[in-house]
């Protein structure tokens, strides 16, 4: 840690250090984008989180870096006073997930990044008054009533640049006049929910695609501000309702970093076990929709057929079919059903015979391929740059499974293979959740038989406070990396909780990697990196 | 043979009944009214079955039931849908093309309606009957290309315009393949005929006496009306998943019915024109040597041999669209061109050897 | 008169009442015979085939597919003919929260389907905002948008009650009447009249 600490004061000796779980650097934002190249430079290629947060005093944002030389983390933070004109700098250049996060935050707090190629708002209508997560924000329903006309078609967006020391308001295009502009979404049935792709097209070809989302924006992380922790679980549930379980496992675990306790090893066993559970039903249902993307409808009812018998072993544990509100802080709700370890017995062969069945049915089919081999190539640099942690980017030979690189849990003890591929095209996306499904099973294998007796859950506080401080933790989610951040003042509420998904990652690469194919091409590409949109949205 | 009933028995009688007691062109009038109605009945019947038909197979290979609430086995469904379609609300568009507008699902269903009037139906049960029969029959039906082209043009809309203009690249490559893998039949059988083309069949199916030659025709005509159908793999112009609905987005209501009946009929008559040439049209299975079999083979009726041939027939194309992911349109057109066609040349060839040497069967 | 449902008995259903009050008043006018047997008619076809909008934007959408897969299989019913064009759907699953921003097209959507249509709510969000409805970004229920004829509440609803909701819909249907009734009730000068702002918009100028 030393040597970064050392770069980082080489650049700019105005930098002070806090120690918090990971070692964060406030920088003033004079200095932020040449510190910013110094981290990115020292092996921090990968920006893991960007946070925007109202700290009362100052308006700011909060970064994680990930090292992909030695999975350390570090952090940074940056402020500024001025609320009626914050503006910070933009280090979208280094890092290009924070294309959209920035844009994320300045729909959020009014946050300007200066030199950030495209500063429009992201989730709300462009006809929205105020930023809705700051902690002065007037929720008064007549200043922002359901608008039923819709809004106005913008093709201009602002660009705030620094020239000579001052910063210059400038006006940039996002589509020119004579485009061919075909309006995918939101309601189309290839988006896999209400996500918007303004397509520019040159015959079937893609020039270019502006992502719009906001389409199922429900303010998730502004609603957990007024609720306790254990309250506001079964908002996990409710985003990307295909890895509920890993989610709710992702903020019980922090909340649980925060408080200190320890989880029994009965609880976290079994959450190990419904993590892997709703991963193979998810990639099930991966496959399923894929292939009705693709024109296969067939084998979405064969998917399907599987991923009931999940639901069923799911359903008897923690009583609902989709938002099991199951993960508490310090263990699990109820314990396993009697029946659990039988039928997750009988499910094991059946899988695999699934599995057997859906390669000779989808993944060996000529049509398949040709419209899946090398079709939305993303490179590892992208992968990286962009963020895409968790399938998507293993297929493209990123190690970033997060239970292998920085495991939770128990995963450190088992036995499994991070799925890796290199062929970065959308068949070796499809190919890494197939085999994923594979090493779930073998997890899974290991520990029905290895439940151990005792506590499913530990004892915790009534009342939970956290203390001040702040605390990130990350989980392997179906879809890849996810993060909750919390900053809490001591409270019963957390006072900044932000969910940090890759789901608006993998939307964010879309127009990067479907330049110049075919129309049909971005089916296949968005299909195959599998966001669901609620979680995109929040 | 001989014990097939001929038809022509029937309405030659019919026809001098008539012409006893009226004018010549009276008559004319009444027979033209009443295959007109006939044709219209069967056409209509025929696709209300095909869909309840298509609706139960891919239940059945899905793992599912299919329709079976409606009506004893759900055979009652789609004279549901059928009511509910006709008294749907056609809605008005604004800035569209009106006439072209209405006048596309028009013509493509006439386009499939006068393809299905010249299928021979049985022994003497055929509206027309000219030398030019399959000519004829090919022809007409690519006219519901130049329908789908309207629709997707006139409806204003960006996706139907692109589901048009696939239709229509792919519709013209695909009639190559179709009329080419024809016309390596129609040198078998040496008469464009339709009646010829079936009595030619009746000692054995063109498929057996043309052996190889014929089953690579009849390979490639299955895929390239797959094509002509606009059904999947080949579902380009109305892929769901990339353009709602392609080209008839903008329909609603009876209109996008006609597209409905169309896209089934259409199957229909791709199949039934795969039993003409390779599987006997109305001809009962032959087999040589086997008298008693045969004789007993003719007394079922044939149409309902043609029938029940061009359902299963279509059970084919069918399991295609359930099967089979989507091809990409470029992927679509380079099979066409670069595969197909190639293959048709050659096999043209092939089978002009075996017809000038005689080494069919 | 009497709703039937294949298999169903009058007491398996809730809601009652509401239904019968609707035969009441279609009863109270009285009918010519030849028409209500024409009625009759063409509420079997109608409420027999209704298709679905392929719309959902969040977890009770999943439950919709599921709806669909050979475990539940709206085949059955006739259901299964999802139309992604507005224009060909009978009925629309509204399954999933509608936020703000998706108001507009929602509206869009539902004033894009042909007559007679039908609007399901599915789910807590939809029927009122749910869990989410202290959010500064959620519609706080469907209703206060489109007109809705069946509610099924769950987070989301199981498949089962799924079906329950449809073969209510399905009810409601049969005790409609096709003549004398209007089809399209409201005319597009009255939904412009009412929505002043839309009609201000460019694509309806044009």
């Amino acid at each position: 840690m030393a040597d970064i600490k050392d770069i980082i004061l080489g650049v700019c000796p105005q930098v002070t250090f806090e120690d918090n779980e990971v070692l964060t650097a406030v920088v003033p934002d004079a200095d932020w984008h040449a510190v910013a190249a110094a981290i990115h430079n020292a092996g921090y290629r990968w920006l893991t989180a960007l946070i925007g947060e109202d700290f009362g005093d100052a308006l700011g944002c909060v970064y994680y870096f990930t090292s992909t030389v030695d999975n350390s983390k570090i952090s940074a933070k940056v402020t500024t006073t001025d609320r009626e004109n914050p503006m910070i700098h933009s280090v979208s250049d280094l890092w290009k997930d924070a294309l959209l996060e920035e844009r994320e935050v300045f729909d959020f707090f009014g946050i300007k990044f200066i030199n950030h190629p495209d500063m429009r708002r992201l989730y709300l209508r462009n006809d929205w008054v105020g930023y809705p997560l700051r902690k002065d924000y007037d929720e008064n329903p007549e200043i922002n009533p359901v608008r039923l006309f819709h809004e106005a078609i913008d093709d201009t967006t602002t660009v705030y640049e620094e020239k000579d020391g001052k910063v210059v308001e400038r006006k940039a295009d996002v589509f020119t006049a004579d485009e061919y502009v075909v309006n995918i979404g939101p309601q189309h049935p290839a988006t896999h929910g209400v996500l918007r792709f303004r397509t520019s097209l040159d015959g079937e070809e893609i020039k270019k695609i502006d992502l719009v989302c906001g389409y199922i924006h429900r303010g998730i992380e502004k609603l957990s501000e007024k609720l306790t922790y254990p309250q506001s679980t079964h908002f996990f549930d409710r985003m990307d309702y295909f890895s509920a379980l890993p989610n709710e496992h992702c903020l019980c675990a922090c909340v649980e970093k925060a408080l200190g306790i320890e989880v029994p090893r009965r609880a976290q066993v079994i959450r190990v076990l419904v993590d892997e559970l709703s991963r193979i039903a998810s990639h099930l249902l991966f496959f399923g929709t894929y292939c009705m993307d693709l024109g296969a409808t067939t084998a979405l009812f064969y998917g399907l057929r599987e991923r009931e018998t999940i639901l069923d072993i799911l359903e008897e544990t923690c009583g609902a079919r989709m938002s099991f509100n199951y993960d508490v802080v310090g263990g699990v709700r109820e314990d396993l059903h009697p029946n659990f370890v039988k039928r997750v017995k009988d499910f094991i062969p059946q899988m695999r015979k699934g599995l057997k069945e859906y390669h000779t049915l989808v993944s060996g089919n000529v049509i398949f391929r040709n419209r899946l081999v090398g079709v939305g190539m993303l490179t590892k640099d992208d992968a990286i740059s962009y963020g895409v942690a968790g399938p998507s980017g293993r297929a493209s030979g990123w190690h970033c499974d997060v239970r292998k690189v920085n495991p939770y849990s128990i995963y450190s003890e088992l036995d499994f293979d991070e799925v890796i591929m290199e062929g970065c095209d959308s068949f070796d996306r499809y190919m890494v959740r197939m085999k994923e499904i594979e090493q779930s099973l073998k997890i899974i294998e290991q520990l029905i038989d290895n439940i151990p007796e005792g506590d499913f859950v530990a004892k915790v506080p009534k009342i939970i406070k956290l203390p001040v401080g702040h605390w990130y933790q990350e989980v392997e989610a179906c879809r890849g990396a996810f993060g909750v951040y919390i900053d809490s003042r001591g409270e019963k509420t957390p006072y900044r909780m932000k969910v940090n998904g890759t789901c608006l990652r993998l939307a964010g690469i879309v127009d990067h990697i479907t330049r110049g194919e075919k129309i049909a091409d971005l089916i296949t590409i968005g299909g195959s990196l599998d966001y669901v949109v609620p979680e995109i949205d929040r | 043979m001989d014990n097939i009933f001929d038809f022509a028995v029937v309405t030659g009688w019919f026809d001098q009944l008539l012409n006893g007691v009226m004018p010549m062109w009276l008559v004319t009038l009444i027979e033209c009214l009443l295959v007109a109605v006939g044709l219209i009945l069967v056409y209509a019947l025929l696709a209300l079955f095909y869909i309840y038909y298509e609706r139960k197979f891919c239940g059945a290979i899905q793992c599912r039931l299919g329709p079976n609430r409606v009506g004893p086995m759900g055979l009652l469904q789609s004279f549901a849908d059928m009511f509910k379609m006709l008294i749907k609300e056609l809605i008005p568009i604004n800035n569209i093309d009106k006439f072209l507008f209405n006048l596309a699902p028009y013509l493509v269903v006439a386009a499939s309606l006068t393809a299905f009037a010249v299928l021979p139906w049985g022994k003497g049960l055929q509206i027309i009957d000219f030398n030019i029969g399959i000519f004829f029959l090919i022809s007409v039906s690519s006219i519901g290309v130049l329908g789908i082209l309207l629709a997707g043009w006139s409806s204003n809309n960006k996706f139907t315009l692109i589901g048009a203009m696939r239709s229509g690249a792919q519709m013209i490559s695909y009639e190559l393949s179709i009329g080419l893998s024809i016309m390596t039949m129609v040198m078998l059988a040496g008469t464009m005929n339709i009646t010829g083309i079936c009595e030619q069949q009746q000692d054995l199916w063109f498929i057996f006496k043309g052996h190889v030659p014929a089953i690579i025709a009849f390979i490639v005509y299955m895929i390239a009306g797959t094509a002509e159908t606009n059904r999947g793999p080949f579902d380009l112009p109305e892929a769901e998943s990339e353009l709602t609905a392609g080209y008839h987005t903008e329909y609603s209501g009876l209109h996008f019915g006609y597209f409905y009946l169309a896209e089934y009929l259409n199957m229909f008559i791709v199949a039934g024109v795969a039993t003409l040439l390779f599987f006997g049209g109305w001809m009962p299975l032959h087999i040589p040597g086997l008298e008693g079999f045969n004789a007993v083979m003719d007394y079922i009726p044939s149409p309902v041999w043609f029938v029940g041939k061009a359902i299963l027939l279509s059970a084919i194309i069918m399991w295609f669209k359930w099967t089979f992911p989507r091809l990409r349109i470029d992927q679509l057109l380079a099979f066409e061109w670069k595969y197909l066609l190639p293959i048709n040349l050659v096999n043209l060839i092939i089978m002009l050897l075996v017809v000038a040497f005689g080494w069919y069967f | 008169m009497e709703v039937k449902i294949k298999g169903m008995k009058k007491e398996d259903f809730n809601d009652n009442e509401y239904l019968d009050n609707l035969v009441e008043e279609l009863k109270a006018n009285g009918q010519n015979v030849v028409v209500g047997k024409l009625d009759q008619l063409i509420n079997w076809g109608r409420s027999n085939s209704l298709w679905p909008l392929t719309f959902a934007t969040s977890c009770c959408g999943i439950e919709f597919i599921c709806l669909g897969a050979a475990r539940y299989d709206m085949a059955r019913f006739g259901f299964e003919v999802a139309r992604s064009s507005p224009r060909q759907a009978d009925f629309m699953m509204v399954a999933g929260t509608i936020v703000h921003r998706m108001a507009p097209v929602f509206r869009r959507l539902y004033e894009q389907l042909a007559e007679p249509k039908y609007v399901i709510a599915v789910g807590g969000c939809a029927i009122s905002g749910g869990p989410f409805r202290k959010s500064y970004h959620v519609v706080k229920g469907i209703d206060t948008i489109v007109p809705v004829d069946v509610y099924i509440p769950g987070c989301p609803p199981r498949p089962e009650a799924m079906f329950y909701g449809l073969m209510q819909l399905q009810r409601k249907v049969k005790v409609e009447r096709f003549f004398g009734g209007v089809n399209r009730k409201k005319t597009r000068e009255d939904f412009f009249r009412e929505n002043p702002e839309i009609a201000k918009e460019e694509h309806v100028q044009e």
